[in-house]
């Protein structure tokens, strides 16, 4: 089909075009550079939230009448939803780390019998602390919970064996970011709000600006292929994104210290994919929208929910379903995923596949999209 | 399909919406000619070569294009067209050489640098090479878009309006060119508004409200247009000029510098009309009528598809 017909001459001639066009507009430029500045200044700071029914799995090695009951109280808490009970501690941990859940509950082996005993036993807890905001609220919930959870069932005891402050002991670990710095969890985010951002909104004018300026109607009169404009217009701005990404990552490191535990090249190439799905997303505004005001608008319309829904600014967990269901659908609700658990967790390949596809699958779709709109007459 | 024609189509039809803007055309243009496209604004003479290089899609009628089918082929069609746009459409933040070795690209042209080069030479648009095309004035930005159009050497050229707002001399020297190219074998499909640009053509198409009136080489369309032009000169020319327009017979009544032009398709009629009002202090002389006086004529008497 010609639509899709490719030729890399074409392709590589507006390649060179864009550059040229691109080092000549010295605005254009500036924004690329200001915007992931600007925002790392304006986000210092978070907004927390009080997320609640957060996955939780549960490691059993007591399965006695007390962990039922701990189990139970769990459940029927506003803050843990027990989704999964597993039976190795190697199990708990790959959960947190593939973030299926944001706490891990270990009840002890001798669990019962100390606590029968009035030795205080303890209850560990992990908590997946990227974002620290998730996990606050329902961490001081626990101890309120585990201090008169047992109360009925301790009933019979006489009050001597029973323990001062509580019967059971609660141990919190917070996973990856134990000092619950906030910028943590912020700056890697910010990552992928400035490429989402920049992206979306540079590409989003790149045809406009063509049909604007009457300059259309010649790249129309010319063999160019619809897939050679689009394509040959992305590749700039890749080289754009990653300078972005060099300039947050120099920041993060520097300004805030923020941890890089996991592969940085392999954050880089996780990138390439989150890079393209946002240019693809541009591209297809700007075959929709009629002049480069238009092109702004969508753009700023796309930004919106990114910013709110996927989990950048809230954390992701304490929206409601339908909330949940929409972020899943944006590429930067998975980015943040990757990029958090690469740095914070050092997440290998395996465990960022899960959120990879759902991005490279947006792409694909949006590319497809603004290929077929394209429309090679002026009709 | 006769491959002497370089465009040949026919029942050409394209509407926006409810307007037709092109109406059941049908051109035929010879390989090596420069036909000459008039009409006055909104006529559908752009409309017409954007059909031609497949920018758009007719809604009626075929052809072909270069002996390739204007309705399947537009991709073949556009590698050997060059097609001048009506507003300036390179990019302004390119310069010269930067805008014609991206044409150059995009069309494959073997050994682009030369090419570049040359193109810049031919056109004498060298010691400008690295200005950027916003910062040139109305002229040169129309050599630049010349030498874009001419790069990949196309077999045919769709000129819209090349020389709108261009200075007389700068006009005759592009004519010039266009002469040299279609000496050359390069077909010229042209647009314009003037009336000694159209005297240039081979041959012309008179199109008005999407309808094409008139057609062939200059004499051939002033003599098919059968008008009969009286020359009048004397005192009060204004107020002469309202009583004749009343008259049977008097078509069109059109002040040219100190004299009247007074046509009409009824020669008798006219004739009277000039027996009567030649007695007065007005001499009265029979002319050849000119093309402009044949546009006109045919302008007004064409239904206006903007109308009611």
């Amino acid at each position: 089909m010609s639509r899709f017909a490719f030729h890399p001459r074409r392709f590589w001639a507006v390649v060179v075009k864009e550059f040229i066009q691109m080092r000549r507009d010295r605005l254009t430029f500036a924004m690329m550079v200001g915007i992931p500045l600007l925002q790392l200044i304006l986000f210092g700071f978070a907004i927390n939230l009080n997320p609640k029914h957060l996955p939780t799995a549960v490691l059993a090695a007591d399965p006695g009448p007390f962990a039922r009951t701990l189990l139970w109280a769990l459940r029927t808490s506003d803050y843990f939803a027990v989704t999964r009970v597993v039976d190795t501690e190697a199990e708990l941990r790959a959960l947190l780390e593939r973030g299926e859940v944001q706490f891990g509950v270990s009840i002890p082996v001798d669990f019962a019998r100390r606590l029968l005993r009035g030795e205080r036993p303890s209850l560990l807890l992990e908590a997946d602390a990227t974002d620290p905001a998730a996990t606050g609220y329902a961490l001081s919930a626990l101890n309120t919970l585990v201090a008169t959870v047992f109360d009925r069932d301790l009933k019979g005891l006489p009050p001597g064996l029973r323990a001062t402050p509580g019967p059971v002991e609660v141990r919190v670990h917070r996973l990856y970011n134990p000092d619950i710095i906030t910028q943590y969890n912020v700056v890697p985010g910010l990552l992928g709000v400035v490429l989402t951002m920049t992206m979306v909104i540079i590409t989003a004018l790149a045809i406009t600006r063509e049909r604007e300026r009457g300059t259309m109607e010649n790249l129309l009169s010319t063999p160019v292929r619809p897939a050679e404009v689009m394509l040959g217009k992305l590749v700039p701005y890749i080289l754009v994104g990653y300078v972005q990404v060099g300039l947050i990552l120099l920041a993060a490191r520097v300004f805030f210290g923020v941890p890089m535990v996991g592969s940085v090249p392999l954050l880089l190439g996780a990138m390439l994919v989150f890079i393209l799905a946002n240019l693809a997303m541009g591209i297809t505004f700007s075959t929709l929208a009629r002049n480069q005001l238009q092109a702004v608008q969508m753009a700023f319309f796309f930004f919106l929910p990114n910013i709110l829904l996927s989990g950048f600014m809230f954390p992701f967990r304490g929206m409601p379903d339908w909330a949940q269901v929409l972020g899943e659908v944006l590429p930067l609700t998975h980015f943040l995923r990757i990029v958090r658990g690469i740095l914070l967790k050092g997440n290998g390949p395996a465990q960022i596949a899960p959120e990879l596809w759902p991005i490279a699958l947006f792409m694909v779709v949006m590319l497809t999209l603004a290929i077929k709109r394209y429309r090679q007459t002026l009709d | 399909m006769n491959p002497e024609w370089a465009i040949d189509v026919r029942g050409i039809t394209k509407r926006f919406g409810r307007r037709t803007v092109v109406n059941n055309v049908a051109l035929q243009v010879r390989r090596g000619e420069i036909y000459g496209f008039l009409g006055p604004n909104g006529s559908g003479k752009t409309t017409f070569l954007r059909m031609l290089c497949g920018l758009l899609t007719p809604d009626a009628g075929s052809g072909t294009c270069l002996g390739l089918d204007i309705r399947t082929r537009s991709a073949a069609i556009k590698e050997r067209v060059g097609y001048l746009t009506q507003r300036f459409s390179f990019y302004e933040d390119l310069s010269l050489e930067e805008n014609l070795d991206f044409v150059a690209r995009l069309y494959g042209v073997p050994r682009r640098r030369a090419a570049v080069v040359r193109s810049l030479e031919t056109l004498g648009l060298t010691a400008r090479r690295r200005q950027l095309a916003g910062e040139l004035s109305g002229g040169w930005k129309q050599r630049l878009a010349l030498a874009a159009c001419l790069i990949h050497q196309p077999e045919l050229l769709l000129l819209d309006e090349p020389t709108a707002g261009v200075d007389p001399k700068a006009r005759r020297d592009f004519w010039e060119e266009l002469h040299r190219l279609a000496a050359a074998g390069i077909t010229v499909l042209i647009t314009t508004h003037y009336m000694d640009e159209a005297e240039r053509c081979h041959r012309l198409a008179y199109i008005a409200y999407g309808n094409l009136l008139a057609h062939g080489p200059v004499a051939e369309v002033v003599r098919a247009a059968g008008l009969s032009t009286w020359e009048v000169s004397g005192p009060d020319l204004w107020s002469l000029a309202e009583t004749l327009r009343r008259q049977p017979g008097v078509e069109q009544v059109v002040p040219f510098g100190s004299t009247l032009h007074v046509s009409g398709r009824d020669a008798a009629q006219l004739e009277a009309v000039a027996a009567r009002w030649g007695e007065g202090a007005w001499t009265w002389q029979r002319i050849k009528p000119g093309l402009e006086d044949v546009f006109i004529s045919l302008t007004e008497t064409a239904r206006d598809n903007w109308g009611p």
